[in-house]
C-alpha cells in the first residue's frame, strides 16, 4: 500500500494558492443535495459545520457533550498564533511555518504546515468579526504576547481563556446556522462506529446517551473532528469524556492511524495527590519565567520542609544542565528532566512525584506585588487546589499528558485513505510533527474548519453526484447490529471490577512505559501487559444499570475498551521508531549529554498503521517526508 | 474525612425522585467534590447499587457541564464550579445535600443530570454575529477601546452552566441572556444586530419557560464566571430601546 | 407589520370582504405564538407580554407610587408648622374637586396595575421553579427582596386601613364632624383629627408596623426599578443600593415621626 499525500506541485509558498485556483467546485444548487456528517463540535468541528453550512451544504453535527459549547477546546488557556506581524518584529508566514516545522522536530509535512501559516491571519480576522474579545492595547488595536520558543510576539489572547472565547465564536456561528436550518445538531450523541459503503465513508452509528437508542445516519461525506487520545493515560489535562473511540473505530474500518506514539507532556501541571484523582490541572508555562526549578540533592531531604533545606543542598537541575536556557528549556526537555530526578528518588510531595518551582528569589528581587500582578490568578488557582500558599512555600509541579500529535492519516485535502472520511483538528496527524508549539493547537483546529476543509471538501464531493447511498442498506443495518451487540456484551460480563479501575491500571502502564521516556524493554513489557489487562476487562468488568437511558459507566466502558486496544498500537509505534524526536523520547537514542537523537536517514517518515483484523498485528505503512524548503537541523538549548 | 450524603436519585424524567442517604468514607481532603462522588460511586458499584449519575467533563472549571446544587447552593459555597470545590472546605462528618439544578426550563433527565438545551436555543435565537467565514476585514481595521474590550470580555466569560437560573428563586435566565447580549452589544462587530438580537433572545427566553427577574441577585452570587448583575441592566436598557424602535417601525 | 397592514387597508378606504378575511387572519396570527415574522402581533403587545415589559410596568408604576409616598410625606410635614398649615393644606386638596377624584382614580389605577403585574409575574415565577430545593440557601439575596410579596400585601392592607381611618373615617366616625376656623372660614379640622387619631396606642402600632413593611418594600423596590429600567451600571450599582436603603429609611422615620410625636405629646 502506498500513500498519496496529494501535495500540489509548485514552489512551497504557491502550493495552496495554485491548489485553490484549480480545485474542483460544487455549485450552490448542488451543495444543497449533499449531507455532510460532522462528528465533534470543538474548534475544528464547529468551525467546519458552520462554514460548510454557510456554503450551502446540509450538515448534521454530533457531539457527546450536552451542548456544542462544552467541547474541550474550551479549556485552552494561552492563545492562538498568527503571522500578522502587528508588532513589526519581523514575523512572517515563512517564520511561523519554519518555527512550527522546527518545533515539530522535522516530522511534519511541509506543505500542510505552510498552508497553516498562510491561513493563520484569516483566522484572527474571522474571530474578531465574530465578536471574540481579544485583548487590546489602549489605542484599541490587538495586543500580542510572546509564547514558548518563538522569538516574535505573534500570540493573540483573550485573558487566560482564549480557547473558551474562540470556541464560543465557532459555537455562535454554528448556532446561527442551526437557527437557519442548515445544520441539524445532535448533542449527547456518541459516535460508535463508521459505516463504509463500497469503500467510501458514508455514515456513522451513534448512541443517544439520553435514551440509549442506537441508530445510523447516512451522509455523503464524514468529517471526524473528535480531538486527541490523551486520556489513554487516564490522568491527563484532557476532559473526562475525551476519547479515542471515533478515530479508533475508523481505524478498525480501514483508516490508517499515523504516529500514535507522539504525545506531548506539559511540564507545569499540579502533581498527582492520590489514587482518587481524576484529572490533572495545567498551570501556565509562563510561571517558568520567574520561578526556579529544584529538588533536594539528597534523597533524605525530600520529606523536609523546603525552607529547611539549605541553598547548597538544593539541585537547580535545569540551570545546571542547560546553563543558557535554564528554567526556560523547552517543554519536552524540562518534562524529561523532572522525571529523571524523580526516578532517582529525589522528587518531592506525595509519592515523590513533584519538583519545586520556587519564587522566593523572584519575590526578593521584584517584590511580592509584582509577582502577584503577573501570576496572581495562577497562585490563587494553585492555592484553591492544593491549599498551599505559593508565596511562602515553593509550588510543586509535575509534567502531565496534554496533547497528542498523532491521529488519523490524512492527505493534503484532509481526507484519510478511506474516500469520504475527512479528519480535522487534533484528530488528524498532519501539522505538528513530533511536538506541538504552544498556541498552535487552536490555530490548527480553526484553520482546518474555517479555511481548509471548505476548499478541499469539494474535491471529493464533486465526484459524488448521484451516488447517494440507501440509509437502510446492509452496511448500516450491520453496523447498528454490531454496536448493539457490543453494548450488550459489555453489560453481560457482570464481573467484579469497575471501569475506572481498569482505566487507571491501563493509564499507569502507559505512563510508566510509554510516557515521557520510553525504552525497548519497557515497551515490550507494556505490550505483554496490555493484552492481559484487556482480557481481564472482557471477563471481569462490572457495569450496573441498563443500556436504555443515561448510564455513564457504560459510556466509559466503551471508551476504555477502545483505549485498551489503542494503547497497544501506541506502544507498537513507539517500539518501531528507533530514534528520539519531539514528544517521543527513547532512552536508547540520546546524545551523550542526554538529548534526543534523531535518525533522519531511517525514520524521516510518517508511520501510518493499518488494521489487519481481530487478533492480527497491524501493519506499518510509511509516508516518506520530503523536505524541499527547510534543512533538517538538530535542536540545541545548551 | 467522612461525610453523610443526601443525594437526589431519580431514575428518569417521569419517575418520582427522592433523597437517598449514602456515606462517603475515607475521602482525602485534597479531593474535589466530583472526585468525592467518584469514590462514592465506586463504593456503590461494589455494593451493587447503581452509581449516581452526574455531569462533568473538563474538571477545571471552564466547560460548565457540572450542575450540582450543594446544600442549596448551585456549585456549592465559594466562587467557581462544582469541580473546583474541594472537600477540605467541608467539616469532617458534615451532612451534605446534593440536588440537581432546579428550573422548569431545565428538565431533569436522571439523578443529578438536567437538560440545559434551552440555553442553546436562546443562543440560536440571536447569540451571534451574522458573519460568513472569508468575509471579515482585517482584524485591526476597527480599533476597540481597551475598556470596551475588557467589559465585553467580562460578559463573554460566561460558561453557560445554568447556575444563574438554578439559583434564582424565579428560575430566571436573565444573567445568562444578558451576558451574551452585553458581550456582543458592546463590540462594534455586534452592534448592527443589537436590536434584533435582544428582542429575539428575550422572547426565546420567555418561550422556554424561564421566570422573570426580580432582582434577587442570587445569580450574581453563584456565577462561577463572576458575571456582574449589571449586565442585566444593560440588557433591560437595550430591550426598552429596541422595543420602542420596533413599535414605531424603525427596527425590523 | 400589523400597523402597516392596517394603515394600508384603511387608507385605501375599501374594506372589502376579502380584506376582512385577511384582517381576521392577521388577528389570528396576532394572538398565536410569538413570532419573528412581520405578521405577528404588534410589537407593543410583544413588549407588554415579555418578561422585561411586565417588569417595566411594575417599575414605572412603582415610580408613581414612590413619588406619591414622598409627596404625601411632604404634605404631612405641614403638621409641624401648626394647626392652620395642615388644615389649609387639607382644605386646598379638597378644593380641587373633580381633579382630586381624577388623581385618586389615577393613583388607584396605578396601584392596581402595580399589584396586578407583580401577581402575574409571581404566578409565572412559581411555574418557572415548580420544584424547590430541599436544602435551601438564599445565597446572595436580601431579606427585603425575598419578602417583597409579603411586604407588598401587608402594605396593601395598611393602605386600606389608612384610607378607612383618615379618608373614609370608618374607624372614628366623629372625624367627619371635627371643624376648625381658617382665615375666617370653617374648614375640616384635619389637624385635630390626626392628633386624635394618633392618641390611640394600637393605631400608632399599626402605623409603625405598616410603614416598616413599606420601608422593607422600598428597600428592595427603589434600587430594583433602576435595575429594571436599565438606569445603572457596575459602578453605580452599589451606590444605588445604598441610596435606596437611605431613602427608604428617611421616608420611614419621616412618616413615623408624626404618630410618635403625637403619642409622646410633642405635638398636641
Amino acid at each position: 500500500m502506498t500513500l498519496d499525500s496529494k501535495i500540489p506541485a509548485g514552489p512551497l509558498d504557491k502550493k495552496w494558492t495554485s491548489y485553490k485556483n484549480t480545485a474542483k467546485l460544487v455549485n450552490p444548487a448542488n451543495k444543497r443535495k449533499f449531507d455532510i456528517i460532522i462528528v465533534g463540535s470543538g474548534l475544528a468541528g464547529a468551525a467546519a459545520a458552520a462554514t460548510l453550512a454557510e456554503q450551502g451544504y446540509k450538515v448534521k453535527c454530533f457531539c457527546y457533550q450536552d451542548s456544542p459549547r462544552r467541547a474541550h477546546s474550551i479549556a485552552a488557556q494561552g492563545g492562538i498564533n498568527a503571522a500578522k506581524n502587528y508588532q513589526n518584529d519581523g514575523d512572517s508566514v515563512y517564520r511561523l511555518f519554519y518555527d512550527t516545522i522546527k518545533g515539530g522536530d522535522f516530522r511534519s509535512r511541509e506543505a500542510n504546515v505552510h498552508r497553516l501559516a498562510e491561513v493563520s491571519n484569516l483566522i484572527i480576522d474571522q474571530c474578531v468579526a465574530q465578536g471574540v474579545p481579544f485583548a487590546r492595547e489602549y489605542g484599541g488595536l490587538l495586543d500580542n504576547r510572546s509564547f514558548g520558543g518563538a522569538q516574535v510576539s505573534r500570540t493573540f489572547y483573550a485573558r487566560g481563556q482564549t480557547g473558551q472565547q474562540l470556541l464560543l465564536g465557532t459555537y455562535s456561528a454554528l448556532s446561527h446556522q442551526i437557527a437557519l436550518g442548515n445544520v441539524e445538531m445532535f448533542p449527547k450523541s456518541e459516535m460508535m462506529d463508521l459505516v463504509v459503503v463500497d469503500g467510501h465513508a458514508k455514515g456513522i452509528v451513534v448512541r443517544d446517551m439520553t435514551n440509549g437508542e442506537i441508530s445510523s445516519h447516512a451522509g455523503d461525506a464524514v468529517l471526524l473532528c473528535t480531538g486527541g487520545y490523551g486520556n489513554v493515560f487516564y490522568l491527563s489535562t484532557n476532559a473526562r469524556g475525551c476519547n479515542v473511540t471515533a478515530t479508533y473505530r475508523a481505524f478498525k474500518r480501514g483508516a490508517l492511524f499515523a504516529n500514535p506514539c507522539y504525545t506531548q507532556i506539559h511540564p507545569t501541571c499540579i502533581p498527582v495527590s492520590g489514587d482518587y484523582q481524576s484529572k490533572l490541572t495545567l498551570m501556565s508555562e509562563s510561571l517558568r519565567n520567574d520561578g526556579r526549578v529544584w529538588v533536594p540533592k539528597k534523597k533524605e531531604d525530600c520529606a523536609k520542609e523546603p525552607k529547611d533545606i539549605p541553598e547548597d543542598a538544593r539541585d537547580y537541575y535545569l540551570e545546571r544542565k542547560y546553563p543558557s536556557f535554564g528554567n526556560l528549556a523547552p517543554r519536552d526537555i524540562s518534562s524529561r528532566s523532572a522525571k529523571e530526578v524523580c526516578d532517582e528518588g529525589r522528587g518531592v510531595g506525595p509519592g515523590g512525584l513533584g519538583v519545586y518551582l520556587d519564587f522566593a528569589d523572584a519575590i526578593k528581587r521584584l517584590g511580592k506585588h509584582v509577582i502577584e500582578e503577573r501570576y496572581g490568578n495562577l497562585f490563587e488557582m494553585y492555592h484553591n487546589i492544593t491549599d498551599e500558599n505559593a508565596y511562602e512555600r515553593p509550588m510543586r509541579i509535575y509534567p502531565a499528558v496534554h496533547y497528542t500529535m498523532g491521529g488519523l492519516w490524512v492527505d493534503y485535502h484532509l481526507m484519510s485513505n478511506i474516500p469520504g472520511l475527512h479528519v480535522l483538528g487534533e484528530a488528524n496527524f498532519s501539522d505538528h510533527g513530533a511536538n506541538r508549539l504552544g498556541a498552535s493547537a487552536l490555530m490548527q483546529g480553526l484553520a482546518d474548519g474555517y479555511f481548509v476543509i471548505p476548499y478541499t471538501l469539494g474535491e471529493y464531493m464533486a465526484s459524488q453526484f448521484g451516488k447517494k447511498v440507501n440509509p437502510d442498506a446492509r452496511p448500516f443495518v450491520q453496523a447498528v447490529e454490531d454496536v448493539k451487540a457490543r453494548v450488550e456484551k459489555l453489560l453481560a460480563i457482570n464481573g467484579t471490577r469497575t471501569v475506572d479501575s481498569f482505566h487507571r491500571e491501563l493509564g499507569k502502564i502507559m505512563w510508566d512505559k510509554c510516557g515521557m521516556a520510553r525504552d525497548k524493554q519497557g515497551l515490550e513489557e507494556a505490550l505483554r501487559k496490555i493484552p492481559k489487562l484487556r482480557e481481564e476487562f472482557w471477563k471481569n468488568l462490572k457495569i450496573l444499570g441498563s443500556p436504555d437511558g443515561i448510564n455513564m459507566e457504560l459510556e466509559r466502558a466503551g471508551r476504555v475498551a477502545d483505549f485498551l486496544e489503542f494503547g497497544e498500537l501506541m506502544c507498537m509505534d513507539a517500539l518501531s521508531r528507533n530514534e528520539s524526536c519531539g514528544g517521543h523520547f527513547r532512552t536508547e537514542f540520546q546524545t551523550p549529554e542526554g538529548e534526543a537523537l534523531r535518525n533522519d536517514s531511517e525514520y524521516d517518515y510518517v508511520a501510518a498503521w493499518k488494521y489487519e483484523g481481530e487478533g492480527n498485528a497491524p501493519t506499518l505503512v510509511k509516508e516518506p517526508l520530503v523536505y524541499e524548503e527547510v534543512k533538517l537541523s538538530t535542536r540545541s538549548y545548551k | 474525612m467522612k461525610f453523610y450524603l443526601e443525594v437526589w436519585r431519580q431514575n428518569g424524567p417521569d419517575r418520582a425522585g427522592k433523597l437517598e442517604q449514602y456515606e462517603a468514607n475515607e475521602i482525602p481532603a485534597e479531593a474535589s467534590f466530583l472526585e468525592m462522588l467518584d469514590i462514592v460511586n465506586e463504593d456503590l458499584a461494589k455494593k451493587g447499587i447503581e452509581p449516581i449519575q452526574f455531569d462533568s467533563d473538563c474538571r477545571e472549571g471552564i466547560c460548565g457541564n457540572c450542575s450540582l446544587t450543594i446544600n442549596g447552593v448551585p456549585h456549592g459555597i465559594g466562587r467557581g464550579t462544582t469541580c473546583q470545590l474541594y472537600m477540605r472546605k467541608f467539616r469532617d462528618g458534615q451532612i451534605i445535600t446534593i440536588e440537581p439544578f432546579r428550573a422548569d426550563a431545565f428538565p431533569l433527565e436522571r439523578d443529578l443530570v438536567v437538560n440545559r438545551a434551552a440555553y442553546d436555543r436562546i443562543m440560536q435565537a440571536g447569540g451571534f454575529v451574522s458573519e460568513r467565514a472569508g468575509s471579515a476585514p482585517d482584524a485591526n481595521s476597527v480599533p476597540i477601546p481597551k475598556v470596551v474590550a475588557d467589559q465585553a470580555m467580562d460578559a463573554a466569560a460566561c460558561i453557560g452552566c445554568g447556575a444563574c437560573a438554578a439559583a434564582c428563586p424565579n428560575g430566571s435566565a436573565m444573567l445568562f441572556v444578558s451576558a451574551k447580549v452585553t458581550h456582543l452589544g458592546l463590540l462594534p462587530q455586534g452592534k448592527p444586530e443589537n436590536d434584533r438580537r435582544v428582542l429575539n433572545m428575550v422572547r426565546q427566553m420567555d418561550a422556554e419557560g424561564f421566570g422573570n427577574c426580580s432582582n434577587y441577585y442570587a445569580c450574581e452570587a453563584v456565577c462561577p464566571a463572576g458575571i456582574p448583575a449589571s449586565v442585566i441592566a444593560h440588557m433591560n436598557r437595550g430591550f426598552a430601546f429596541a422595543s420602542i424602535k420596533e413599535s414605531i417601525g424603525v427596527t425590523v | 407589520m400589523t400597523d402597516v397592514f392596517f394603515a394600508k387597508k384603511f387608507t385605501a378606504g375599501c374594506l372589502t370582504e376579502h380584506s376582512l378575511a385577511e384582517l381576521m387572519r392577521t388577528f389570528t396570527v396576532m394572538i398565536s405564538a410569538p413570532s419573528q415574522s412581520r405578521s405577528g402581533p404588534h410589537p407593543i403587545f410583544l413588549w407588554l407580554l415579555s418578561s422585561i415589559g411586565k417588569k417595566t410596568i411594575v417599575a414605572l408604576t412603582g415610580i408613581v407610587l414612590l413619588a406619591f409616598v414622598a409627596g404625601h410625606l411632604a404634605g404631612n410635614f405641614t403638621i409641624y408648622l401648626g394647626r392652620d398649615w395642615l388644615n389649609w393644606y387639607a382644605a386646598h386638596l379638597q378644593s380641587l374637586g373633580p381633579m382630586l377624584w381624577i388623581i385618586r382614580l389615577f393613583l388607584l389605577g396605578v396601584l392596581v396595575t402595580h399589584i396586578f403585574f407583580t401577581m402575574l409575574l409571581w404566578h409565572e415565577n412559581q411555574a418557572a421553579r415548580p420544584k424547590k430545593y430541599i436544602a435551601s440557601d438564599p445565597v446572595g439575596t436580601s431579606v427585603f427582596a425575598r419578602t417583597m410579596r409579603l411586604s407588598g400585601l401587608v402594605v396593601l392592607a395598611f393602605i386600606i386601613f389608612h384610607l378607612a381611618h383618615f379618608t373614609v373615617h370608618l374607624i372614628n366616625p366623629q372625624f367627619s364632624h371635627m371643624e376648625a376656623m381658617l382665615d375666617g372660614h370653617q374648614v375640616h379640622d384635619c389637624y385635630g383629627m390626626v392628633v386624635l387619631g394618633f392618641s390611640s396606642l394600637p393605631v400608632v402600632i399599626i402605623y409603625v408596623v405598616g410603614l416598616f413593611l413599606l420601608t422593607c418594600h422600598l428597600s428592595h423596590g427603589i434600587g430594583s426599578l433602576f435595575q429594571t429600567l436599565g438606569l445603572t451600571n457596575r459602578r453605580l450599582h452599589k451606590m444605588i443600593e445604598l441610596a435606596t436603603r437611605v431613602i427608604a429609611w428617611i421616608l420611614y422615620f419621616g412618616y413615623i415621626s408624626i404618630p410618635l410625636s403625637i403619642i409622646t405629646g410633642i405635638v398636641k
